[in-house]
């Protein structure tokens, strides 16, 4: 928060029952309901990847660049709250530098960088090699330069090297699936581990964060492919929306159930903390929890993509279910986030207490700057989807492989 | 795949492998290195001939002595330039109201540093008691597990300090504190907490808590003492620690706890 | 070398051309680790050792009694035969290690106004029985408390006749009940060095259902408003105080 405390003192007042004193203060806000937002849309889109080249799904095809890309643009933008909202972000460097062993927090730094680097950096990497070698023959001056700088000055479009690269996209998509699982499940241990917090504490923490992010990933990667290829104005190819659908389908209703069980049992075993939790859930998040996360961002797109699978609904009809189940889906899983970073600091330690999480506008910490990180990366996106074009691929695979 | 390609890839692989250990082991070398030139030299941090390993501090709170006056509050926070709004305590004393019903009612205005004001409806009090509380200097502690950097970390007398100069603001310290004993401190913008007043208690005075407290509710001292009142206090009383079930191992013991403090 | 030469050629070229960046980052990290991490990480463990240093060198404000004593040592003697003795100077006279390093330019505070005093003995039902408080509204309330009470030694300025000096919370609860007539000494047999030293001399209760069925029992011949049990039945083999409450037996 911000390190005035001027605005702590409205606060005062908000506050129903005891909280220990140091508790006024909310310390992970909207920068941090972001961050694991933005890294579950990354595995999210980078599973829905790997459905194509390891479950060789073919008919979500057309969205396999574009999940890569958007799965880049994302991570680059994730760890960019996490730094804003640090009180001292000069020292920031520190988590790489003297990372401790013990801390989920500092092993994520790394298994942040191992999933940038070695897992989608490079399978971009080398999906997009031929084309960057090819297009870089055809350029000249600075953008030929760029490009032979893109393609590490690599040369080399013999057959089997070509084939060499498919294997290797091969290899990284198969190592890259648990690193995306371990990348998002390991914010949910980052929760899930703080034995303090009975709202956060639980084996089953990483497991729902996950599934939630391979949700989001899935809704985004929907509403982007739809989004993109009107602006293209070219056709959308429904199987492939079908089957992303029929994706989001599954994945919500593993979700759901897990949800559902984390739930059931926290009020089964009714452990001391079930009192003020059940108190914070009625008196400071029912609209998010129940409302947005359950009702609209879950159960509604469920009952919608049920009844596409149940009824034969035409196509138009089919494209419109699926973009506003795609948009409830992100809002539903961003309130998800919310529910657990905020609701879990709205409640006090001391269990008989709760206080009051109030927005600013400005500031590091305010609504602002929070909408320029969920802007961000679509415009990184866009940037991307510039310099490594992932409609490119149908074609030049067939220049390439005719030209042999 | 043809044969020749794949005695190329084999070859590629081999050597690939060989590589990232390589990397790796490069990169895991300052680790190494560090854990060999650890040299406990304690005199070069400590400026005396102080070996922290002979001592071992800890403190206990008779709750049955607590006067709630709160000196300790406000004698904490001159001593360490706690800023003295009502939002950062290192130190605080809770007030327990437990009505005829059993309902709880648990006050703290400005951490008790100005004292509380009286009970309205006594009669309807079943019993009623003050609670100091303070960083619980633990054993096993989940703020020193957590800090991503080392910036807080257990010294080898059993205080857990924190490094102004050197904690990034993340928080998770905060967070994983079960006691909500740690804050941010406004001025430093790091986290900050009780030290059981460090800089005194290595020039053999008493935390200054304990110095001020009227009626001895606070009681510190060195556990590896065998003779201290430290020592009696946890001879002669049935003591309890805050939270157990968490398994932080406190170090600060209370006597006469009740069983509605968390 | 050739074979060296020999199996590098080996490696897919795309490989060869990863390692670079690869090798580039790996280094500058190392480097980096090597300029920005402090030359005292890790000594002691997994944190910079001049932390320690740092958190000695804090200033200290409050000197210790011990230090007070050293130079004034009358006022200590005074205070350690009174009801103050575990009370620090630094508890009423704000922090003072200034004052003991330079005595002579730098002198300690005290607030005499009935404030400070208060916030110890001003009636509060939460303090621990027997601990001694006025309700400050009613207790001489336009009268600095040094006025009658020196600080170093304060023996109330009579000597105490009732015990509501330092139990006005069962006075008060007391005078609220069907039992406001009595006096304590009816049940509490209290020795006389109770009054200076509570803890090490305190009364007794009563060790038998007597005094109570006195005027409790069915064939006591008392007011009729007072409510009569069968002593020979009731309550089995409990003192009467083990259930009820002789202060405030109504409520509870």
């Amino acid at each position: 928060m911000d390190h005035s405390t001027a605005n702590l003192w409205p606060l005062l007042k908000e506050v129903t029952g005891y909280i220990f004193p140091n508790e006024i203060e909310l310390h992970w806000g909207l920068l941090v309901v972001i961050y694991p937002y933005l890294t579950g849309l990354v595995a999210g889109a980078f599973i829905l990847a790997s459905l194509v080249k390891v479950f060789n799904v073919r008919e979500v095809q057309p969205t396999y660049r574009l999940s890569l890309l958007t799965a880049l643009a994302f991570l680059i933008v994730a760890p960019l709250p996490l730094v804003a909202h640090l009180s001292r972000p000069e020292r920031a460097l520190e988590i790489f530098l003297t990372p401790s062993v013990t801390s989920a927090m500092a092993m994520f730094g790394f298994v942040y960088v191992w999933y940038l680097m070695a897992v989608l950096l490079l399978e971009i990497w080398f999906d997009h090699r031929h084309e960057l070698i090819l297009r870089a023959e055809k350029e000249k001056g600075l953008k030929r330069v760029f490009l032979r700088v893109l393609s590490l000055y690599s040369k080399d479009i013999r057959p089997a090297a070509l084939a060499f690269d498919k294997k290797a996209v091969y290899v990284i998509t198969v190592i890259g699936v648990p690193s995306a699982l371990i990348l998002h499940g390991y914010v949910g241990f980052i929760f899930g581990s703080v034995k303090a917090n009975p709202w956060w504490s639980s084996v089953l923490m990483p497991i729902v964060f996950l599934f939630s992010a391979t949700v989001s990933g899935i809704a985004l990667m929907l509403f982007l492919y739809m989004v993109i290829t009107l602006f293209r104005r070219r056709k959308l190819d429904m199987a492939c929306l079908d089957k992303l659908a029929n994706f989001l389908f599954y994945m919500m209703l593993i979700d759901f159930t897990l949800e559902g069980l984390d739930f059931i049992q926290r009020v089964y075993q009714a452990e001391e903390s079930i009192k003020i939790i059940g108190q914070m859930i009625s008196q400071r998040i029912f609209v998010s929890l129940i409302v947005i996360q359950v009702l609209l961002g879950m159960l509604l797109p469920l009952i919608a993509i049920a009844a596409v699978k149940i009824f034969r609904f035409p196509a138009e009809l089919r494209r419109l279910i699926y973009f506003v189940s795609a948009i409830l889906v992100q809002v539903g899983i961003f309130a998800t986030r919310w529910n657990v970073v905020i609701g879990g600091q709205l409640f006090s330690k001391s269990f008989r207490g709760l206080t009051t999480y109030k927005i600013g506008i400005g500031g590091m910490e305010g609504l602002l700057v929070s909408l320029a990180f969920l802007v961000l990366p679509f415009i990184i996106l866009y940037a991307l989807v510039k310099i490594l074009p992932p409609w490119g691929e149908d074609a030049t695979h067939r220049r390439a492989t005719a030209a042999n | 795949m043809k044969k020749e390609d794949k005695r190329h890839m084999i070859v590629g692989r081999r050597d690939f492998c060989k590589l990232i250990l390589g990397g790796l082991g490069l990169l895991l070398l300052p680790t190494v290195t560090s854990f060999a030139s650890r040299k406990r030299g304690y005199e070069r941090w400590y400026g005396t001939k102080y070996n922290p390993k002979e001592h071992r501090y800890g403190m206990g709170i008779n709750v049955d002595r607590c006067i709630g006056c709160g000196r300790c509050v406000d004698a904490c926070k001159k001593e360490n330039d706690v800023p003295d709004e009502p939002f950062f305590f290192r130190t605080w004393v809770e007030r327990y109201n437990i009505g005829e019903k059993e309902e709880v009612i648990v006050d703290s205005p400005n951490g008790g540093e100005d004292g509380f004001k009286n009970n309205t409806q006594e009669q309807r009090i079943l019993r009623s008691f003050f609670v100091p509380k303070l960083c619980n200097q633990c054993d096993n502690p989940p703020c020193v597990q957590t800090c991503p950097v080392g910036a807080t970390y257990k010294t080898d007398d059993g205080v857990i300090l924190i490094d102004e100069k050197y904690c990034i603001g993340c928080r998770y310290c905060i967070h994983a504190c079960p006691y909500g004993m740690r804050f941010i401190n406004p001025r430093t913008r790091t986290a900050d907490k009780c030290t059981f007043c460090y800089h005194r208690i290595l020039k053999g005075l008493s935390p200054a808590c304990v110095e001020v407290c009227p009626t001895e509710a606070r009681v510190f001292g060195d556990l590896s003492m065998v003779a201290s009142p430290l020592r009696r206090f946890l001879r002669m009383n049935k003591i309890m620690v805050l939270k157990p079930q968490l398994n932080t191992e406190p170090k600060v013991y209370y006597a006469a706890l009740d069983m509605e403090v968390r | 070398m050739s074979k060296i030469r020999m199996l590098w050629k080996k490696i897919p070229e795309q490989l060869r051309h990863l390692l670079v960046p690869l090798v580039i980052i790996a280094a500058g990290y190392l480097l980096v680790r090597w300029i920005l991490v402090p030359a005292d990480f890790g000594y002691l463990g997994h944190y910079r050792a001049s932390s320690i240093t740092a958190n000695l060198q804090k200033p200290i404000r409050y000197a210790g009694a011990e230090a007070c004593e050293g130079c004034h040592n009358e006022v200590g003697a005074t205070l350690k035969q009174g009801y103050h003795r575990g009370v620090a100077c630094e508890a009423c006279h704000a922090p003072a290690s200034a004052h003991s390093e330079d005595p002579e330019n730098i002198k300690p505070t005290v607030t005499r106004t009935r404030t400070l005093c208060l916030l110890c003995h001003e009636y509060l039902s939460t303090r621990p029985t027997g601990f001694p408080q006025v309700v400050a509204d009613s207790h001489n309330p336009s009268r600095p408390c040094v006025s009658c009470h020196r600080s170093h030694d304060p023996k109330p300025p009579q000597p105490l006749k009732k015990c509501e000096a330092c139990h006005a919370k069962i006075q008060g609860l007391l005078a609220l009940s069907n039992h406001a007539e009595l006096n304590c000494t009816s049940c509490h047999t209290t020795p006389a060095r109770h009054y200076t030293r509570p803890r090490e001399y305190p009364p007794q209760r009563l060790q038998s259902r007597q005094v109570c069925l006195d005027c409790h029992d069915k064939t006591a011949s008392r007011v009729q408003e007072i409510s009569r049990v069968d002593g020979a039945t009731h309550g089995e083999k409990y003192l009467c105080w083990q259930c009820h409450y002789p202060h405030l037996p109504e409520a509870r």
